[in-house]
């Protein structure tokens, strides 16, 4: 007996009791349609989270304002804006690891085009923000050294809100726009990076704080809000930190024993941190699932086990026509795989459908990986050969003279 | 003629069964030839050891002692597996109870020993037609074994029987489960077959069946005790009604 024919066998047993077939293979159903659902939701928040770090850019690090003692009371971290743009100077010229750097001062406001407006983050930079964050001009330039020098008043779209201001075919370069009642000349729009990231106007750093934001108190001249700066290579990230937490300290006069004024983080690696608490919830989730599974093969042993009883004078029948001791064990153990299979098949689907379900519903990106699909039929098919071999092997040790003899 | 081997070859054979350390022999001592084209008889009341001399000549079981050789061969020596392949294609069984698998049609049922002499499909259904036809069964081809009596039911197991071209039928009280006119029919049929060059075995308890057979090996306690050949032949007519 071929194979084949042991499916065809199985196929035909299998449909004359559809509803027992189908309990049968609900446990393999639920455990490989958790698997491929808690796959694709793992994976797309991997994906996610993935895009977010390539938005922020490679091997970047960012410096921001820290806690500020003022006669004895410790301040919120940030209160007071600690970082100057000659920190930043100092960071690019003391420290040969790092590539580029610059420092930004940030708010939000209206952003006006003839009949359109849209409220965005207005942020004050240089064009090493733009080296640090490799982020390219999908038209138009950067700002032009004496457009920095002199507070030009131009501007760098992201490419959110260039959409909203412009119609489809309109180009945005050299056009006029208003903010706060201030008219800007749009020099540059930026590529599309990450929703989150294109919703902002770059301006000069000073023009930003000349003209938007200089007048709050606590701003002075010359200092910044954050200071961004591109490492040259991935095994150099902490040195360079190390090294410029000791000269903002030097620069900044804080006593020994006082906590900083600033703090250098790493976006890049906090976010890989959230991947790995990502990955250990899934594999958590799929060992769940997988119990599942191991109980649904275990059900379907259950039912094979009966009707391998209830078919006893099948068998006996199948053995005196010719059948051999393997094709009993091949007919049986095809029905236990038909199930599996049937089983792992439906459940793809059924994840696959949840896992859409969820994406559209609660918003989450879900990505559906063929080797997620295939794992899981890998999966059942064992399920089906280890769970299926027991009572098929009983079959065949049936003697057909006692199987002929059953009622 | 003369000098061409028997089909089966009985020599001493014996069966004992052990259960319970308790040993109980089933047949002692059986000797016996069937030649290729026979009709014959095995008669005994129950318990005579009909059964157990039935599963050996069909290699379900084996003898424990003496031998039995199918066309020279001593069964003994082949292995589980070229035992089963020889079932399918060299033992049509017959049996009281028809035996047909109750979810599969009648075509379907005939054509299951084919499964295991690797015939393939287009083929097999096609072999199972001619061999319901030749029993007279074509039309019931695709009714299950419920929707039909026990005398078709017998023709259609007789058709499986037939379907690889046996050596031999091997018939278990094959009108056992009948009333005595659909029985007959069923033995004008086993008849036919012979008439044909079938050699046919049919093991009974029913004098009348006996009857009809050129030979009878009588069986009692699981010894032979008689070997008759009657001759000639009775003739066709007086089978059945």
């Amino acid at each position: 007996m071929t194979m084949l024919q042991g499916f065809r066998i199985a196929l035909h047993a299998l449909r004359l009791n559809p509803l027992r077939s189908f309990l049968t293979m609900l446990g393999i159903v639920i455990g490989v349609a958790s698997i491929v659902t808690v796959f694709a939701i793992g994976a797309g928040a991997q994906l996610r989270l993935q895009e977010q770090i390539r938005s922020i850019g490679a091997n970047v690090l960012m410096i921001m304002p820290g806690a500020v003692y003022q006669g004895g009371v410790r301040l919120k971290d940030g209160s007071k804006l600690t970082m100057t743009e000659s920190d930043v100077q100092a960071i690019l010229e003391q420290i040969p690891e790092i590539q580029a750097a610059a420092g930004s001062i940030a708010g939000t406001a209206q952003v006006i085009h003839e009949g359109k407006n849209w409220n965005t983050t207005i942020n004050g930079t240089t064009t090493g923000h733009f080296m640090v964050r490799d982020w390219q001009l999908s038209s138009g330039r950067y700002f032009s050294n004496a457009e920095e020098a002199a507070a030009g008043k131009v501007v760098i779209l992201g490419s959110t809100v260039a959409r909203e201001l412009f119609a489809p075919g309109d180009d945005p370069i050299g056009a006029q726009i208003r903010i706060m009642k201030v008219p800007l000349e749009v020099v540059g729009v930026l590529d599309r990076k990450d929703p989150a990231q294109d919703d902002v106007a770059f301006v000069p750093l000073t023009t930003a704080k000349l003209r938007f934001l200089g007048s709050a108190s606590n701003i002075n001249r010359d200092s910044v809000a954050y200071i961004i700066a591109k490492v040259a290579a991935d095994g150099q990230m902490a040195g360079a930190r190390s090294e410029i937490e000791s000269l903002l300290r030097q620069r900044h006069r804080v006593p020994a024993g006082q906590d900083d004024d600033f703090k250098v983080q790493d976006p890049a690696a906090a976010m890989e941190a959230q991947q790995g608490a990502i990955r250990t919830v899934a594999l958590l989730l799929v060992a769940i699932a997988s119990v599942s599974l191991l109980v649904g093969g275990i059900s379907i042993m259950n039912v094979m086990i009966v009707s391998v009883t209830e078919r006893t004078r099948e068998i006996g029948i199948r053995r005196a026509l010719g059948g051999r001791m393997r094709d009993i064990r091949l007919q049986f153990l095809c029905e236990a795989l038909v199930l599996c299979l049937l089983g792992g098949a439906i459940g793809v689907l059924s994840g696959v459908t949840l896992s859409m379900t969820v994406a559209r519903m609660a918003g989450w990106i879900t990505s559906i990986d063929s080797e997620a699909i295939a794992l899981a039929l890998a999966f059942s098919i064992a399920t089906g050969l280890i769970f299926g071999f027991y009572p098929a092997h009983k079959a065949s040790k049936l003697s057909p003279i006692e199987a002929l003899k059953t009622e | 003629m003369t000098a061409t081997l028997p089909l089966i070859s009985l020599r001493s054979v014996g069966r004992t069964y052990r259960t319970d350390g308790i040993a109980v022999t089933a047949v002692r001592n059986v000797t016996f030839d069937v030649d290729q084209g026979e009709i014959l008889a095995v008669m005994g009341p129950s318990g005579s050891g009909k059964s157990t001399l039935m599963n050996m000549i069909g290699l379900l079981d084996l003898p424990s002692e003496g031998a039995i050789y199918l066309e020279g061969t001593n069964v003994a020596d082949l292995s589980e597996d070229r035992r089963s392949t020889l079932r399918a294609r060299s033992i049509g069984f017959v049996f009281q109870s028809y035996n047909l698998l109750a979810r599969h049609n009648a075509i379907e049922n005939v054509a299951l020993p084919l499964v295991y002499c690797g015939v393939g499909h287009k083929e097999r259904l096609g072999r199972a037609e001619q061999s319901l036809e030749a029993v007279g069964m074509l039309h019931r081809a695709h009714h299950f074994p419920r929707q039909l009596s026990g005398g078709e039911q017998q023709r259609v197991a007789i058709a499986r029987a037939l379907i690889a071209s046996p050596l031999i039928i091997l018939a278990d009280e094959p009108t056992g489960a009948l009333d005595s006119r659909t029985g007959a029919e069923i033995l004008a049929l086993f008849a036919a077959l012979n008439q044909r060059g079938q050699t046919v075995v049919m093991i009974t308890h029913d004098p009348r069946i006996a009857m009809q057979c050129r030979r009878t090996i009588r069986l009692h306690d699981g010894e032979l005790v008689s070997d008759e050949t009657i001759a000639p032949l009775l003739p066709r007519r007086s089978i059945g009604s």
